[in-house]
């Protein structure tokens, strides 16, 4: 699985309430969701992520509420996969069963806003094209890899259940 | 967890296959279980007796949208059979009802489609939040997968004092070990602050567990916790205890007699100082209520600090009990003439401003004190505007004098 896009940088603990504002919640279309999305500190976000976007943050991402629409906004916004040295464990379990690709990796320095990433989320390997640099990454565990490429917990449940 | 997956034993780091006893979602969260669950195509849940469905986000709907999306939530809840079904005025704030109606037993797995579901620790069942299609698949299956975290023990010791309660502890620890200081990890709470603590309080400790990033909250169940369950949910539970041999992840000792009232400053809440340190901060609003600090003894916490003042002019104090029996209790008791002869609002039972929807909700530039859990940027409305978070009683002190105060100093007074 390997993932293009152009990173979108933000600092630490990036909370559920900057990604999607609880008054949002009653919008049930993803597209809707979408043009909120981290609204909380960057309102110019939809503009930059009209190209594909890979975010990367710092410690414990998309802390706080328990809200999917978090990581339903986020990939309806055009996020293609999200970096961060840590997440919160629910939008960690969140991303993964609604299908967006998430990967823990120490970027330091070495991202900055607009570089061109290419992400292998089943090796754990980033790169960065445009400063010609390769950042490791925590490679995702065997479950999650497989919710993702079953399309998301629906479909996955679906077959163990022998739905399809 | 061993006991939920059929285990002897289980070790940190493992990935079990879990049975969960309770489920528990909302009607914030409750459409979009829904429309997950209706996507994977099963029938009927799998048992509607071990689910619990509670409207309290938007209560009463304040839009024609949340009404719609209630109804929906609603019509699920009775062509699906589930009984302990808590529609509006028939129970309040999810995380409160869950403990008084006798949802929540010692030993048990309970996953609700809610971050603060940790709160159920307070009575020793081991209690996490998930999303909605996590809970769609325990709708369906009645599993779930879960990784068996690592465990942090704070040993509080000494007793707190007066007017010092279990929210200024709880900001307090997480002001030490930071918002992801317990990412993954459960936080156990123990020593003779939590031992001498109601079930009031050892809900909030367990409640803000969450703000430092734990799986669960736990408070080892004890004789005020099995007096608790039994009057509500009779006495068919295993309370489960340390090991004693148990080994922790960290231990961290914490002096409770030396703590005085703490402050999360904001946007993040794990920027605590202890209220004499935060100088001058005028208020507009003040705010008590939520699944954190809703509960019967913290509306007495305030009370005792309110009674026979006056909220300042140009203060809005705005009071929600955290559920129907709360609010009764508080009417029998006399607080909620307290509040009122204050010139403080007092609003129906549910979450109120904390999410940021409606019935309290700020403007730019305004500032609030609140007794809820989070001060994350545009959490109860405008990005603009700021929170800080402390105890009930040091709210109720704030709304007396117009700036955040420490509610000892209004005592003396």
């Amino acid at each position: 699985m390997k993932i293009k896009g152009k990173a979108v940088v933000y600092g630490d603990n990036i909370d559920t309430d900057i990604i999607i504002p609880g008054r949002y919640l009653v919008l049930q279309d993803p597209k809707e969701l979408a043009k909120h999305a981290m609204e909380g500190i960057d309102p110019s976000f939809p503009e930059k992520a009209k190209e594909r976007v890979i975010l990367v943050a710092g410690k414990n991402f998309g802390c706080g509420s328990s809200r999917e629409e978090a990581p339903v906004a986020l990939k309806h916004a055009n996020v293609k996969c999200v970096i961060a040295e840590s997440f919160a464990r629910i939008f960690y379990r969140n991303a993964i069963n609604v299908g967006l690709p998430i990967l823990e990796a120490e970027t330091g320095n070495k991202v900055e806003e607009g570089d061109e990433l290419i992400v292998d989320a089943v090796n754990g390997v980033i790169e960065n094209y445009t400063k010609g640099v390769r950042i490791e990454a925590k490679p995702l565990p065997p479950l999650a890899l497989e919710i993702i490429n079953a399309g998301g917990l629906v479909p996955y449940t679906r077959r163990k259940l022998g739905l399809e | 967890m061993a006991k939920a997956s059929g285990e002897r034993e289980v070790a940190p780091g493992q990935v079990v296959n879990a049975k969960v006893d309770v489920a528990m979602f909302h009607d914030l969260t409750g459409p979009r279980v829904i429309e997950s669950f209706e996507e994977i195509g099963v029938e009927s849940v799998w048992d509607p007796s071990k689910i619990v469905v509670v409207f309290d986000h938007d209560v009463p709907p304040s839009t024609i949208k949340a009404a719609e999306l209630q109804k929906k939530v609603r019509r699920f809840a009775r062509e699906q059979g589930i009984k302990s079904f808590y529609d509006i005025g028939r129970g309040g704030v999810c995380h409160v009802v869950m403990l008084e109606k006798g949802h929540v037993k010692p030993g048990e797995l309970i996953v609700g489609a809610d971050s603060h579901t940790v709160t159920y620790g307070a009575l020793g069942a081991f209690a996490t939040g998930i999303g909605a299609t996590d809970m769609a698949a325990v709708l369906a299956t009645g599993s779930i997968w879960l990784r068996v975290p690592e465990a942090l023990k704070f040993d509080v010791r000494g007793e707190l004092r007066e007017f010092v309660s279990a929210k200024d502890l709880i900001l307090h620890i997480i002001g030490v070990i930071g918002c992801d200081g317990a990412t993954y990890k459960a936080m156990v709470f123990s020593g003779k602050a939590v031992e001498n603590m109601g079930i009031d309080g050892r809900a909030t400790m367990c409640n803000m567990s969450i703000e430092a990033g734990a799986k669960a909250g736990i408070v080892e169940p004890d004789e005020k916790t099995i007096e608790y369950v039994r009057g509500r949910a009779g006495s068919n539970f295993t309370p489960i205890k340390s090991d004693e041999n148990a080994v922790f992840h960290k231990t961290f000792e914490i002096d409770a007699s030396s703590l005085e009232p703490q402050v999360a400053i904001p946007p993040s809440v794990d920027n605590v100082k202890p209220v004499s340190e935060i100088g001058d901060v005028e208020i507009d609003q003040a705010f008590i209520g939520t699944c954190t600090n809703g509960r019967f003894d913290d509306l007495r916490a305030a009370a005792e600090v309110l009674k026979g003042k006056r909220v300042r002019d140009g203060v809005r104090f705005v009071i929600i009990p955290g559920s129907q029996e709360v609010y009764q209790k508080a009417l029998r008791e006399g607080l909620i003439d307290v509040f009122v002869a204050a010139g403080a609002i007092v609003g129906a039972p549910g979450c109120g401003p904390c999410i940021g929807i409606s019935r309290g909700v700020l403007a730019d530039g305004e500032v609030c004190v609140s007794a809820a859990n989070r001060n994350f940027i545009g959490r109860m409305g405008s990005p603009k505007a700021k929170i800080y978070l402390a105890s009930p009683a040091t709210v109720a002190a704030s709304a007396i004098t117009g700036k955040i105060t420490d509610p000892r100093e209004v005592l003396k007074a």
